[in-house]
């Protein structure tokens, strides 16, 4: 029973894969959409059949299909491993998924590809649970890629915009070079232990007296490459800024909610790997914290609504992987839990503003939206106090418990972290005072035709700003039930943080604090001063700094592509011409003997036949002379 | 029995063969009417078969005489086809110099 139930949870967005992409155009539009959310609507289903199994016994459910590949003693399943984090990350896989295709039937009601649309999401939902609930790290590949491509495919789903087309190329390539490292992490373990399997990987290392953990350093590096590249951190990150070109939808679900925590799903999935190297742990935690200030930064200026929801994704994917360097994986997830609410919210709710000014994203033009979207605004104002720390939102739970475990572990990465997290509240409420707050700033025309978007839309913002709100309650410091919950993932004990002290209650009066700072700062700055960011040509000093993204883009075009186009060229101008020179010279002397050769076919029967007896002469002279 | 190889001698019959060879190589190189061309290259088979039948003697071998039995009906063959073809030139050139024929000119 608990593989067909499995298999249904698989392969049903596969299944509405398969019907959208051949029959979805002719159902038309409405139904494409309602066949793909229900897709992913019985998935939730059956994994909250799973999730109440597994509450109660506690016991992770392992389905093996069949034997996949066999070369003498490596063997590798093709199964599934239901456990309590693949379980607890389907949740919000399918779950929030769901939501988004909800909302996608009224956002992409005017595309025309719609039914492509959903058929692309439903393909991303299948490998997303394959990712998740593979019994190894093969078929964990196989998601990874897969997820990849979808994200390529929905980034550059308005493809008729080459921009979009290259933001699309971009994500992919950033993302095969992680892929990479991930790859021959997998090929060292695979090497070092003969398995992919993660029990039988957890057993082996459990059980194994003399680790070469040289090795295991070095795959947890390439590991930790490959995470690097899917969740956007330090120096693979600038692909999901630039991926912000795909719907919003699709912003919100792979590019915020699920996709980009990948790489913390296989850091948490493979956490005995990497406790074995304490250097790449260190190196997880500094890249996290760096990742968190310098996207946050880069959040403080930009005036495009969704990439200050990009670069804070990216931020808080740092924060992510600073938990995750420290070994607080449990802290990690958390985070990611209620991230995937409040941003899957955010960008649910950008998109929803996006919608009502038909296309317009540039929060310069926008303002005073909170008389005519109630509901939007909301959701919004709820989402962004969570994403800033405030109490009680859930937010301030995951957010403290991080800063709470870099303060215990590194000084110097807390402030990192707490510096990044007040920018986080700073640029959020920057955003939604220039949004929602004073005088609109476009257009007449805009005005005029500003509406609260219909009840498809609004109805999973409300879900989500609910769960933002409350979502925290899941591990509260005190009494956390995810650290229960997800205690027999770790071989070592859940770190003992809960004993409440001074020190700890004064770390969250500071994390506190800092949100309520930086909300001050962008209240001062924005409501009280009026201010509205400069157009693009009058940004001057470090903001311009900032507004181009650190030229980060500009130095890996000098860095990368040009000495790649370079050597391309050395390989057109020199390598191929000598190629080719060489091959059609051979056919030029070719020729040319050929023209001299063709004088001898004079057409005169004559004098072959003289030839044909200077021949006949001379063989006979050469056998005489042989002999 | 007295061979008839013994009275006259099997250097004799080369120096024949040779010689009808040769003036089947000069006629062939010489004259231009295909005919005799023709005639001459026929010059050269029978001074081959001549060997042929010289040596088979020569060696007491009765393979040599067989094998011209095969030469000769193949060169009647021969013959035939190549008549056909010289009267087939002749029908359409009006003429059977061979140094009118130079289709073949590459």
């Amino acid at each position: 029973m608990n593989t067909n139930l499995a298999l249904l949870l698989l392969l049903a967005p596969f299944l509405g894969f398969l019907f959208n992409i051949f029959f979805g155009k002719k159902i038309g539009k409405s139904a494409s959409g309602i066949i793909g959310t229900l897709a992913v609507a019985v998935s939730f289903v059956a994994t909250l059949v799973f999730f109440l199994q597994i509450n109660e016994t506690k016991e992770a459910v392992q389905i093996e299909l069949f034997n996949w590949i066999q070369i003498s003693n490596f063997r590798v399943n093709f199964g599934f491993l239901l456990d309590q984090l693949s379980i607890l990350w389907l949740l919000f896989v399918t779950g929030i998924g769901s939501l988004i295709h909800l909302y996608s039937i009224s956002y992409m009601h005017d595309d025309e590809n719609m039914h492509k649309f959903f058929a692309y999401l439903n393909l991303f939902i299948f490998f997303m649970i394959s990712l998740v609930t593979g019994s190894n790290l093969l078929v964990l590949f196989i998601g990874w890629e897969g997820v990849g491509l979808c994200s390529y495919l929905l980034i550059g789903f308005w493809h008729k915009n080459q921009d979009f087309n290259d933001a699309a190329k971009k994500a992919f390539i950033m993302n095969r070079i992680g892929d990479l490292g991930l790859l021959i992490g997998i090929f060292i373990i695979g090497s070092l232990f003969s398995t992919l399997d993660y029990t039988t990987l957890k057993t082996a290392i459990a059980t194994s007296s003399n680790l070469d953990l040289t090795m295991i350093s070095v795959a947890a590096f390439a590991l930790f490459i490959g995470a690097c590249g899917k969740s956007a951190q330090i120096p693979l990150y600038t692909w999901l800024p630039d991926a912000m070109a795909g719907p919003t939808p699709v912003s919100a679900l792979i590019h915020a909610a699920t996709m980009v925590t990948a790489g913390i799903f296989m850091i948490t999935r493979l956490n005995y790997v990497f406790d074995l190297a304490p250097d790449v742990q260190n190196i997880i935690a500094i890249v996290g914290a760096v990742t968190s200030l310098v996207a946050a930064t880069i959040a403080l200026v930009q005036t495009d609504i969704k990439k200050v929801l990009a670069y804070s994704t990216v931020s808080q994917l740092g924060l992510m992987f600073l938990a995750l360097g420290f070994g607080a994986y449990e802290v990690a997830v958390f985070h990611v839990i209620t991230h995937a609410f409040f941003k899957a919210c955010l960008f649910l709710g950008s998109g929803s503003v996006i919608h009502a000014l038909h296309g317009e994203q540039d929060m310069r033009k926008m303002g005073g939206l909170k008389k005519v979207m109630g509901i939007t605004f909301i959701t919004f104002l709820l989402s962004s106090l969570a994403i800033s720390g405030i109490p009680p939102f859930s937010g301030f739970f995951s957010k403290d418990e991080i800063l709470m475990t870099a303060f215990h572990n590194n000084i110097a990465l807390w402030v990192i972290a707490s510096l990044a997290s007040l920018m986080t509240a700073f640029y959020m409420f920057r955003l939604l005072y220039l949004t929602f707050f004073k005088e609109f700033r476009g257009t007449e025309k805009q005005k005029s035709h500003l509406h609260e978007s219909p009840a498809l839309i609004t109805f999973p913002l409300i879900v989500l700003a609910i769960l933002a709100t409350i979502g925290g309650l899941i591990s509260l410091p005190t009494d956390s039930w995810l650290n229960g919950y997800l205690a027999p993932l770790f071989s070592k004990e859940v770190h003992e943080v809960h004993h409440f002290g001074t020190t700890e209650y004064a770390l969250m009066c500071v994390a506190v604090l800092g949100g309520i700072i930086g909300i001050t700062i962008a209240f001062v700055k924005y409501i009280k001063q009026n201010q509205v960011p400069a157009e693009d040509a009058e940004i001057t000093g470090f903001s311009k700094v900032l507004y181009n993204k650190y030229y980060v883009d500009e130095i890996y075009d000098v860095i990368f592509v040009n000495s790649i186009n370079g050597l391309s060229r050395f390989f057109r101008d020199y390598v191929e011409t000598t190629l080719s020179a060489a091959v059609f010279g051979l056919g030029k002397v070719t020729n040319e003997i050929s023209y001299q050769g063709k004088k001898l076919q004079t057409g005169s029967i004559g004098f072959y036949l003289f030839v044909f007896v200077l021949g006949l002469c001379a063989i006979v002279t050469y056998l005489f002379l042989a002999q | 029995m007295t061979n008839i190889l013994n009275e006259i001698g099997i250097e004799n019959y080369i120096f024949l063969s040779v010689i009808l060879f040769c003036i089947g190589v000069f006629g062939v190189l010489y004259r231009r009417n295909a005919i005799i061309v023709f005639m001459s290259i026929e010059i050269m088979l029978n001074a081959v078969n001549l060997l042929f039948v010289a040596f088979s003697t020569y060696h007491q071998d009765a393979q040599g005489q067989v094998f011209v039995f095969f030469s000769m009906a193949v060169a009647a063959a021969e013959v035939a086809v190549g008549l056909a073809i010289l009267v087939s030139i002749f029908r359409n050139l009006g003429s059977i110099d061979i140094n009118n024929l130079k289709n073949l000119k590459g």
